[in-house]
């Protein structure tokens, strides 16, 4: 164990755990605990789906129902088409990150001693979603279905001919800038998407870390830090339920947008 | 930070995710969301129409109510008619019957009074006639004294 300064306290948190894998280097902890929060959150919405009844349903089946609903309700109020697969995506995205947010509520110093002596792993990462890969891999899989829809939708001509001639008009002097424009607009949302998720997270997370850096000060510093600890992890209850919330609209709000003729 | 991989992992688990959701979970639940709804429709629509049907059945049996008792004070209100028609004409038949009687029983008082007159106007001649023959004895010849005799009679 290296010296415990300020500087290696935020560095030893914010490390991930790599691991060689394919030739490159894999995050397992981001990998790891991803998955485990994806199939713990789709094994429980199963659970609900495999013993649903359309009669009088249980309290597990009800908050399910209440859930779907309140996905399908948003979603619709973006995108009133065929809701057959838009609807699980925008679902699988609100419970995944939902998720994975919320694993910034487990206190970072206590789950640094579990991974380093019950897991053995001496930097690991508890929040996905702090991870820029996690953030632009969700951010990316809804540009590339924004493009299949855009190009289902419109063919392909009509997407080539919307990148060229909208959103300023078809004139061939104005090709320039309209694909122009369109790549920014292309390029901007995956960005905005992902990094809006990401410096939510990894703030919520860096404030975390300062505050219990200041509980290693003395007495005082850990009661003033354990009770701001405290009050910014109730109001980190609303960042990750918001941020969840945003991540999911705008997928749904990006895939309406790519049915949308201009 | 790595950035490569570890997005190309997280995106495929993303997708499987999806999909799994897509498949397993969204169909399940959404037809037993819609199924419930439908079921809710109907039995909402079948309590308005059993409503709406109870009230015509209560207006009906109002009126059919009403009709009956109607029905009924006409009949009592006829019976009654009828009843005191019967006593009006029992008491004519019997007044009529009594007096039928008193005039039988007068005139049979009648015959029998003139009748016993009769008796005892002939018992009396026949005294008469028997006193006359004590007295006269032999003098009196009955043939030859019978328009007497029966004049005597006649005047008794």
């Amino acid at each position: 164990m290296h010296e415990l300064t300020p500087t290696s306290y935020i560095e030893h948190h914010l490390a991930f755990r790599e691991m060689p894998f394919l030739g490159g280097m894999i995050h397992l902890d981001t990998v790891v605990v991803s998955l485990l929060l994806g199939i713990v959150g789709l094994w429980a919405l199963r659970l609900a789906a495999v013993r649903a009844t359309a009669g009088v349903p249980g309290k597990w089946q009800a908050a399910v129902e209440l859930l779907l609903e309140f996905v399908d309700d948003q979603v619709k109020s973006v995108f009133p088409g065929d809701r057959r697969f838009v609807g699980p995506l925008a679902l699988t995205v609100f419970v995944w990150v939902l998720l994975m947010n919320a694993m910034d509520f487990l206190p970072v110093d206590i789950m640094a001693w579990f991974y380093e002596h019950v897991l053995h792993q001496e930097k690991f990462r508890s929040v996905p979603t702090a991870d820029v890969n996690t953030t632009f891999a969700l951010a990316l899989s809804v540009f590339v279905l924004m493009i299949f829809y855009s190009i289902k939708a419109k063919g392909l001509f009509g997407w080539l001919h919307e990148l060229f001639c909208a959103p300023f008009g078809s004139h061939p002097l104005l090709w320039a800038f309209n694909l122009l424009f369109n790549i920014v607009e292309y390029v901007s949302k995956p960005l905005s998407h992902s990094l809006r998720l990401y410096g939510n997270m990894y703030a919520g997370e860096i404030i975390f870390l300062l505050l219990g850096m200041w509980a290693a000060t003395g007495w005082v510093g850990a009661i003033l830090g354990g009770l701001l600890s405290t009050g910014w992890a109730i109001f980190h209850v609303l960042i990750v339920v918001l941020q969840a919330f945003i991540f999911m609209m705008l997928t749904a709000v990006y895939i309406a947008m790519a049915h949308e003729h201009h | 930070m790595n950035i490569g991989l570890t997005l190309v992992s997280q995106a495929v688990a993303f997708f499987l995710f999806v999909w799994f959701a897509a498949k397993f979970v969204w169909p399940p639940l959404m037809r037993a969301i819609e199924t419930r709804q439908k079921q809710m429709a109907e039995g909402l629509a079948a309590a308005e129409k059993g409503r709406v049907e109870l009230q015509q059945a209560a207006r009906r049996s109002d009126e059919e109510l009403k009709g009956a008792r109607d029905r009924a004070q006409e009949i009592v209100a006829q019976a009654e008619k009828r009843a005191a028609e019967i006593v009006d004409e029992a008491r004519t038949v019997a007044r009529s019957e009594g007096e039928r009687l008193v005039a039988g029983a007068q005139a049979e008082i009648d015959q029998t009074v003139s009748r016993a007159r009769e008796t005892l106007r002939d018992e009396v001649a026949a005294l008469a006639v028997a006193g006359a023959e004590q007295i006269l004895r032999r003098e009196v010849d009955r043939t030859a004294h019978a328009e007497l005799l029966a004049q005597l009679r006649r005047d008794l």
